[in-house]
């Protein structure tokens, strides 16, 4: 006959198993910000990446269409030539979740980062920088599109 | 397994251009089907590229980055003969790495 201690000692060991397998969803990986990719604004996508209030800054710059014919692939870039950013994200401001992409830069790559994103509708794309001391910088750049990419 | 990438690096002065193209369906999961049930989230999340086997970059990816997902970047200090090799890994785990030399 089984007794309490050993019950319980048996299922820790399962639950324990189960965690380690990773059975448990959306932790397929440890280090995806899932907070930030939920926030919706620039301002709570920052905050869950970590940075403090955000900037306009000449420094950094956003390019892309003025006008996209087609919102499932809209070609955009995020630049800037200041030192010592830590991380360059790219935000779609009106899609469901603002977070598009974010780039952690190292000494070996140029902040100089070239993607296409899907866009809901005509929408503001912000790059935002956050730098290693602390400073966070974005440049915004408004961006028409006649066809949604979201549709089905 | 999922399709090969495309890489291209292209080495200009000091730095390496290098393009990568990757096979992937990017479902945001907000879609829905023809029977109308919502199609499960299917998107990158993770990329990462390194050269000589020394890492250069990691990239958190959301489902707003298009199908088929273009990436392009500078290696500082990189000449031809260098190995570039870019691995990405997907909600589901799957994962995928791919090499290419500069030219």
């Amino acid at each position: 006959m089984q007794t309490r201690r050993e019950m319980l000692a048996r299922s820790a060991q399962v639950a324990g198993l189960l965690a380690a397998a990773g059975l448990l969803p959306g932790t397929a990986l440890a280090a995806w910000p899932q907070a930030a990719f939920e926030a919706k604004t620039m301002a709570d996508v920052v905050k869950a990446l970590g940075g403090g209030a955000p900037a306009e800054s000449k420094d950094v710059t956003i390019t892309g269409p003025d006008i996209a014919e087609n919102g499932a692939v809209v070609p955009v870039g995020c630049v800037t030539a200041l030192p010592g950013v830590k991380r360059l994200a790219l935000l779609v401001e009106k899609n469901p979740s603002a977070l598009a992409a974010s780039f952690d830069v190292t000494d070996l790559v140029e902040a100089n980062f070239n993607t296409r994103v899907k866009m809901g509708q005509s929408s503001n794309v912000i790059a935002v920088a956050m730098m290693n001391d602390g400073r966070v910088l974005y440049a915004a750049k408004e961006i028409k599109v006649t066809l949604g990419g979201c549709g089905g | 397994m999922a399709d090969p990438m495309r890489i291209r690096a292209q080495a200009a002065g000091d730095k390496a251009t290098v393009r990568v193209l990757m096979s992937h369906e990017m479902e945001t999961g907000l879609r829905k089907d023809s029977a109308g049930k919502a199609i499960p989230a299917w998107f990158i999340q993770e990329v990462s590229a390194a050269i000589n086997g020394k890492p250069v970059l990691t990239a958190q990816w959301g489902p707003s980055v298009s199908k088929n997902p273009f990436m392009q970047f500078n290696v500082k200090s990189a000449k031809a003969g260098d190995k570039i090799s870019v691995t990405w890994v997907d909600n589901k785990g799957d994962k995928r790495t791919d090499e290419a030399t500069v030219s």
